[in-house]
């Protein structure tokens, strides 16, 4: 059926197919991430152009009106979600993608059902597995967007008899699909399939806690490749399996960035339902052995900390982010520079709640990318550092996640802040941070406890250094 | 149409590689735009969903298909437009603010 489309499509397919790869390929670094965008997106308009081309697009009403409706929504989300919402709004339009594709599966089955050639196996396999990871991916998706905004509680939630639970209905949609393949016209069959396959998006989702929904939108992204892929082997074309493919890739690749940052393997974030239950047992556990004496510090005296050191390293946390102190930070750091101090951001692989979020909540203010450092890099500086001073941050500073076996975050690769001369904490109150774990950094004689919101703590801070 | 299968797991195994190798060198400071980049990317789904809507006949197949446009585009639009905004803000050297 390839043989006789027009050359025209091919090509645009083809120069669309490389502009995406060479877009991908920019984005890899900075200084020209931003034209990557552009040339992935010139790529996405001119594939659209070449389908219009198609043979069997005969009818362009409501084609035109679908994009339509589509671009003024997506413009509209795009141009109003606030940053710390990112995760969120990739986690719905990846849902969006997802459905996309399920529903060009469910549009497929459908044809068949009113020509009298009836699908062959060849036919029926892509369709059944559309609908499968399309229908897990949009689910799954809108779920994740629902913990993220705190529509849903963020803990995982479980329930007696899950696990049984789940493998009947994948056992149920074993035997629907192997039924499908035999008996293709059965629509109520082909029905139930399309309900659990959304069913079992929800049950993917459900028993993973809000601090590991990434890891799941990052899985979800690459999953929504995957589905975009099936429709293409659905359709037979090419365009969208190479898109899909690239998608699915590289939604893999930092699936797997995010587990190595917080040294868990895939299996243990998909299905131990970590950050509640067994999270505070094991930090009520931890924590009876340490001294649980802290010092605080007021902003007077953090201002004058501060302002006489020679080197300071701020650690921004999502608690940074959630007060909107970002801004107030960046001033903070330019008072600070005008004094001579030398500033420098560390940034975890997993600050905020995406990895690279934090990099963009600070570019959002300002801040200049030269002057964030990732742990990697960080980490040997630390010993030389006056001051590191930790912003909304908790588990990525916990030093226990290096010797204290018995801990849940053991083994995660942290900033070892507690190396530096003297570290001032700004957190609201000694509250456990993500993990439900008691941080022993807190309870160090060389750190201090600044205690408030972090917007209104470094706004004063600001004012105070001003005076210097 | 075994053949055409066998054909398109050549391409899609193929496709899979250059993704692995492009992305596989990216810094952390860019996770959350190329994440929401190939996000847009996924959006590509709008192709299959032309396909099937654009078929002469109004029937469930092409009411479905108008949803899938609908929802794709949202994908694709909002995809690259958030990337960029998020791009935008990188920059090298303090601004005046």
């Amino acid at each position: 059926m390839m043989n006789f489309l027009p050359s025209a499509i091919q090509i645009s397919y083809l120069v669309a197919a490389t502009l995406f790869i060479l877009g991908l390929k920019q984005l890899s670094s900075p200084a020209t991430a931003r034209q990557g965008n552009v040339l992935a997106a010139i790529g996405m308009f001119i594939a659209i152009g070449g389908t219009l081309l198609e043979r069997q697009v005969i009818s362009y009403e409501l084609i035109l009106v679908g994009i339509i409706i589509g671009s003024v929504l997506g413009t509209i989300m795009a141009k109003t979600v606030a940053m710390t919402d990112m995760p969120q709004m990739v986690g719905l339009l990846n849902g969006f993608g997802g459905a996309a594709s399920a529903l060009v599966a469910v549009g497929e089955f459908w044809r068949y059902q009113s020509i009298p050639e009836s699908p062959t196996v060849a036919s029926m396999i892509p369709i059944i597995l559309g609908v499968l990871i399309g229908g897990v991916t949009f689910t799954g998706s809108v779920l994740a967007f629902a913990k993220l905004q705190e529509l849903l509680p963020g803990a995982p939630i479980t329930f007696p008899l899950q696990q049984p639970f789940n493998a009947l209905l994948a056992v149920i949609m074993l035997a629907g699909s192997g039924y499908l393949l035999v008996n293709p016209e059965n629509i109520p069959v082909f029905l139930a399939v399309v309900a659990i396959s959304n069913v079992l998006g929800i049950m993917f989702v459900l028993p993973i806690g809000g601090g590991d929904m990434p890891v799941v939108i990052s899985l979800l992204n690459s999953y929504s490749g995957l589905a975009a892929s099936v429709a293409g082997f659905i359709l037979m074309n090419n365009m969208l399996i190479i898109a899909g493919a690239l998608v699915g890739a590289s939604g893999l690749i930092l699936t797997q960035i995010m587990c190595k940052a917080m040294n868990r393997s895939l299996g243990n974030v998909l299905f131990s339902a970590f950050g509640s239950g067994g999270g505070t047992a094991a930090a009520s556990a931890t924590g009876a052995q340490i001294d649980k004496n802290f010092r605080s510090i007021d902003v007077e005296e953090s201002a004058m900390m501060l302002g006489y050191a020679r080197s300071i390293v701020i650690v921004p946390g999502y608690g940074m982010a959630v007060a909107q102190a970002q801004h107030a930070v960046r001033e903070l750091v330019d008072q600070l520079e005008r004094l001579g101090v030398e500033v420098k951001y560390a940034i975890h692989p997993v600050a905020g709640r995406m990895p690279g979020h934090m990099n963009v909540l600070l570019a959002e203010a300002n801040v200049p990318y030269t002057q964030l450092y990732d742990m990697d890099d960080i980490n040997p500086q630390l010993d030389e550092t006056d001051v590191a001073l930790i912003i909304g941050a908790n588990d990525v500073v916990n030093p226990a996640a290096r010797h204290d076996q018995s801990s849940p975050i053991f083994g995660m690769p942290i900033l070892d802040v507690d190396k530096a001369k003297h570290a001032i904490v700004i957190k609201r109150s000694m509250n456990t941070g993500f993990s439900g774990v008691d941080n022993e950094l807190f309870y160090q004689n060389k750190t201090m406890m600044l205690f408030g919101s972090a917007k209104d703590v470094v706004a004063k801070l600001v004012s105070e250094v001003k005076q210097l | 149409m075994a053949e055409g299968l066998i054909a398109g797991l050549v391409v899609f195994v193929l496709a899979s590689f250059v993704g692995f190798e492009v992305i596989n060198k990216v810094p952390p400071t860019l996770h959350t735009p190329l994440m929401s980049g190939s996000n847009a990317i996924s959006g590509i789904a709008v192709l299959g969903a032309i396909l099937i809507a654009g078929q002469k006949q109004l029937s469930v197949t092409e009411v479905v298909g108008v949803i899938a446009i609908v929802l794709a585009t949202i994908n694709v639009v909002g995809g690259f437009l958030v990337t960029d905004r998020m791009l935008q803000m990188f920059k090298k050297k303090e601004v005046k603010a």
